[in-house]
């Protein structure tokens, strides 16, 4: 598991039934991209999030596939339908099989 | 080796196609990209929107938006990135707009590409011209 490695989210605490809300997400990461060298001069090996999910009570929201050219700390904003209380899941994947998970709920009203 | 006139442009020539040729290989694994997204069908232009900044400061992190109402599919690419993928996005069920934003990084001047595949499986094309001031890959 890459070092310090935290998942934020920004998700509305309430929506009205079948609104769109803006989500805000960043994941602390070095997204090392595999090109950088060392004092040395050797190659740092790649090591970054390869995948991002967000799933509504289990539907899929968006699923974004990250190349080494995504910067340090990724950042994703989206927008997101609404149909009744539930919780969203977000999912990183890491180049060396770690995930990361966090999830939010949201409320209708 | 004389150096004679000949030999000078002979060897100027030598020089100019060795420097050029790193940005040509980068540029046919973007085209190689493309093609792989789309299988080979013609890219048109039309609904698709592509936000980047005309100029940025620094190449590490170059905000861009891509939007399009009715995609399925965005591929972002900077082709003059050693790697040209930037990132695809899917948009499932609950996707209120088929619209993202990320930051990226850019090796240098370039040009980055957006191509959506739409609902009725034809693809579309967008791209901006970026300047950037320091390169974002690192020597």
């Amino acid at each position: 598991m890459a070092k310090g490695v935290k998942p934020r989210v920004k998700v509305p605490k309430k929506a009205a039934a079948g609104d769109t809300i803006t989500i805000k997400t960043l994941i602390s990461h070095k997204m090392e991209s595999g090109q950088r060298k060392d004092d040395d001069g050797n190659a740092i090996p790649r090591s970054i999030i390869n995948r991002f999910t967000c799933d509504f009570n289990g539907e899929n929201v968006i699923d974004v596939t990250l190349e080494p050219a995504i910067s340090t700390n990724p950042y994703l904003e989206f927008e997101a339908l609404v149909p009744e209380a539930g919780e969203f899941k977000f999912t990183w994947y890491d180049d060396d099989g770690s995930i990361y998970e966090e999830s939010k709920k949201i409320a209708i009203g | 080796m004389e150096l004679t006139r000949r030999n000078a442009i002979l060897m100027g020539a030598g020089a100019l196609l060795v420097a050029g040729l790193p940005i040509r290989v980068s540029a046919a694994a973007g085209d190689d990209a493309i093609a792989a997204f789309t299988g080979g069908a013609e890219v048109g232009t039309g609904d698709i929107k592509l936000t980047a900044p005309e100029i940025a400061e620094n190449g590490n992190t170059v905000p861009i938006e891509v939007s399009s109402d009715t995609a399925v599919e965005i591929l972002v690419l900077a082709m003059g990135n050693p790697t040209p993928g930037v990132a695809k996005f899917k948009f499932g069920k609950l996707a209120a707009s088929r619209a993202a934003s990320t930051r990226i990084r850019l090796a240098g001047t370039q040009d980055v590409v957006a191509i959506a595949k739409l609902e009725d499986g034809s693809f579309v094309k967008a791209s901006s011209a970026v300047k950037v001031t320091i390169g974002g890959c690192g020597g």
